[in-house]
């Protein structure tokens, strides 16, 4: 008796000298490789025309002389990419862009692992904090960053009024006047609506962390800080790399609260790296050198997680 | 035997397995569909023939128009629009896009070949979009019409490019001095006695300032490019001089005019003269502050003056200069008939009507706003009310500027303008020759 085992996904349906007898599995498999292909397909065309092709398209816009009323206008590469450094706002806003990405990060996910730690036990009410802390998150980023502008506005936002009333300040408070208050400002509306949803992403972290290591560490006279440290911290550690992943790539594209709360002001102090793209696609009118700044971000991005990937791999690993 | 990877025995009997496979094939399906038809683009418009007989009155058949208009100069369109959608058989669908966003959604729209059938468009962004050839010429059309000149002149001139005309006036913008008589008579000032020099200006602007009680000498925006212009720049030009060089690719906003000017708006915010806001302010609320009655005088849009609450006792007056004289920025909205569109001779139907007499005195006068021919400057509206004699009489005296990278070098919130603007006025003034090479740069981009 023949026994054939294809052991590759590839491999042809066994030849068979005896055509009536054809294995129904090999039959069953085959055609579950064509199903699977059948699935996937509009998946890798949706990937493909949704994500490659664009990607191939601003590759080549950034080599070519493209503004965006009068369309393509030839190549005129590496003039793009060496163009991008002459602009007096380039420097500042990827040092501004870190700066507000470290800040963020810090701020955010202690925050937020705060706030998990909190809500973890099913206490009453610990059910409605989770909701509320969440709640900002149903927000869009620009409907809670025209929010905001609104209440921070020092003539007709509440805040300042609120304050004046209760005597605290003199004259009219300008949340957004100074590039301090601009980035802090910014900074609250961005905890205020993020720090539920990455609550929620250490709650679940927390919440797999069984029970029994608790106990144990408590029977053998642990403090809390000492648990917090040894156990729920390493084992919180998938969590915590994916909130830290979400953090930095979140952070590190940030446009929409700074283009609708300062517009990159006061004095061009919080324009970042997306706003500059903005700016040159729609007020300079050049995709060219737009799509040349983009893959730079690309790049970056890319970099910075290979290296977040790595840290935490080793982390994990030690 | 083994079995292949990836038929790990997932046959064997699971009851929603079949159900499943139904539910993602149906999915895919829909999936496949939905980016099928998103993919399908709208149907590109047919060749107008543009060298078909240019009647001057186009073509009223019941053709549906789509319009672009910016917020800022909104309730003139809207009160055009429908007043010629109530006579005539092609209807206007118009479109309001916020200020800020304007440049940006037509740029994308002409990226995409997707723009509507007319856009109106600032008028100083014009050059911009004439020398990317997003308009139809309307040469012919505009010359056909039996008051070409008098048409003012200085938009048909910002829309005029290799000797054609693409553009006709939609609407005229003007800035002009607005005073609050209230306060000027509780401030011992004579109400009939406007500023007629910037130091009469700072002079009254201080005397009202000294009402306190809330009560402010002046406002202005003070993080907004585009009010800077068009508040600033006609006292520079009251004086006879330029700001820019005839082609827009240099900037001379650092002389000795232009320094004055500065001088009395760093005064106001060194001592409080200024409501407040004005540092903040980026254009999105400026002509908010005078209506609420605090503020004794003020450049304003004279598109706003119908828009003033009825019991303001306000008064107008041309912008002066450090000497006397008088000018005003003439913006305002140009319009044109987009060069992909296929319905030409409609669009100009509804063009050729907005600058006729019935819409231009019935309803651009009607509404207390500049009409776009200096033949019917004189009309029965704005005899009615002899501060629309003065703001009409002005457009004789305005300019608007030329300059093909406009809006990159002073309506760019992160541009070169406002880094001169707010350093000449907020900080201590020395930085502005500095300052203007960054603008001369920008131009000559």
């Amino acid at each position: 008796m023949q026994v054939k085992t294809p052991d590759r996904a590839t491999a042809e349906p066994p030849v068979r000298t005896d055509p009536q007898h054809r294995r129904p599995r090999a039959l069953l498999w085959h055609s579950r490789t064509l199903q699977g292909l059948a699935y996937a397909t509009p998946t890798a065309v949706f990937v493909a025309v949704l994500f490659v092709l664009p990607l191939l398209l601003v590759g080549q816009m950034s080599l070519h002389d493209w503004p965006l009323l009068a369309g393509d206008q030839g190549s005129n590469a590496p003039e793009n990419y060496t163009d991008v450094s002459d602009s007096t706002l380039f420097w500042p806003a990827v040092r501004f862009t870190l700066l507000y990405t470290g800040i963020v990060t810090v701020v955010l996910l202690g925050l937020a692992l705060l706030l998990a730690l909190l809500v973890q036990e099913s206490r009453p009410g610990a059910g409605f904090f989770r909701t509320v802390y969440f709640l900002p998150g149903a927000l869009g980023l620009a409907s809670a960053s025209l929010l905001f502008w609104g209440m921070y506005s020092p003539t007709t936002g509440p805040l300042s009024r609120t304050l004046e009333k209760l005597g605290l300040v003199d004259d009219p408070v300008s949340f957004l006047g100074t590039p301090t208050s601009a980035l802090l400002s910014t900074v609250f509306l961005v905890v205020w609506k993020f720090a539920g949803f990455y609550m929620l992403i250490l709650l679940v972290g927390l919440q797999r962390i069984p029970h029994e290591l608790y106990e144990a560490a408590r029977m053998d006279g642990a403090s809390r800080g000492q648990i917090f440290r040894s156990i729920t911290l390493p084992l919180l550690r998938p969590s915590l790399a994916l909130s830290l992943l979400l953090c930095v790539t979140g952070s590190l594209l940030a446009f929409d609260q700074f283009f609708v709360l300062t517009k990159g002001g006061p004095d061009n102090s919080t324009v970042t790296v997306v706003q500059l793209i903005y700016r040159e696609a729609f007020q300079r009118l050049n995709l060219g050198t737009a799509a040349a700044l983009s893959i730079l971000v690309l790049a970056a991005l890319l970099l910075l997680n290979a290296l977040q990937f790595r840290g935490l791999r080793h982390a994990d690993e030690s | 035997m083994g079995s292949p990877p990836g038929s790990q025995g997932r046959l064997r009997g699971r009851s929603h397995e079949p159900v499943r496979r139904l539910a993602t094939a149906a999915v895919a399906l829909l999936a496949t569909v939905g980016l099928a038809t998103a993919c399908g683009s709208g149907d590109g418009g047919s060749e107008d023939d543009g060298t078909k007989a240019a009647d001057a009155k186009g073509v009223d058949d019941g053709a549906t128009l789509t319009m672009w208009t910016r917020a800022a100069t909104r309730p003139q369109s809207e009160a055009l629009v429908k007043a010629y959608n109530a006579g005539h058989e092609n209807k206007v669908e118009l479109t309001v896009i916020p200020t800020d966003d304007y440049q940006a959604k037509v740029g994308a729209a002409a990226g995409a070949k997707d723009l509507p059938d007319l856009f109106a468009s600032d008028v100083v962004f014009v050059p911009n979009y004439t020398s990317s050839r997003l308009f139809a010429d309307l040469t012919d059309r505009i010359d056909a019409l039996p008051f070409a000149d008098d048409l003012a002149q200085s938009h048909i001139k910002a829309g005029t490019y290799d000797g054609k005309k693409y553009v006709v006036p939609h609407t005229l913008d003007l800035s002009v001095l607005f005073y609050n008589k209230d306060l000027y008579r509780k401030a011992q000032l004579d109400p009939d006695k406007p500023p007629a020099t910037l130091a009469d200006w700072d002079r009254q602007a201080r005397a009202v300032d000294a009402l306190g009680g809330g009560v402010n000498g002046t406002f202005f925006g003070g993080n907004c490019g585009g009010c800077g212009v068009f508040t600033w720049w006609p006292s520079i030009w009251a004086a006879g001089e330029d700001v820019l060089n005839k082609d827009g690719t240099e900037a001379l906003l650092a002389s000795g005019t232009a320094q004055k000017v500065y001088d009395t708006y760093r005064g106001w915010v060194r001592d409080d003269i200024v409501a407040p806001g004005a540092r903040d302010e980026t254009g999105v609320t400026w002509t908010g502050v005078f209506p609420k009655g605090k503020v004794g005088v003020m450049p304003m849009p004279s598109t706003t003056l119908g828009l003033m609450p009825k019991d303001l006792d306000l008064g107008v007056a041309p912008i002066p200069g450090p000497d006397g004289g008088k000018s005003t920025f003439v913006g305002g909205d140009a319009i044109g008939i987009s060069a992909t569109s296929d319905k030409t001779d409609q669009a100009w139907n509804f063009l050729a009507w907005s600058l006729g007499d019935k819409a231009q005195v019935d309803v651009v006068a009607a509404h207390k706003d500049v009409v776009a021919r200096t033949d019917l400057a004189s009309n029965k509206y704005s005899k009615a009310d002899p501060r629309l004699v003065t703001i009409n009489q002005l457009v004789a005296d305005g300019r608007t500027p030329y300059a093909l990278k406009f809006g990159q070098t002073f309506n760019d919130p992160n541009g070169p303008w406002l880094t001169l603007m707010r350093d000449a006025v907020f900080g201590d003034g020395a930085k502005v020759e500095k300052d203007n090479e960054a603008v001369t740069a920008s131009l000559a981009d």
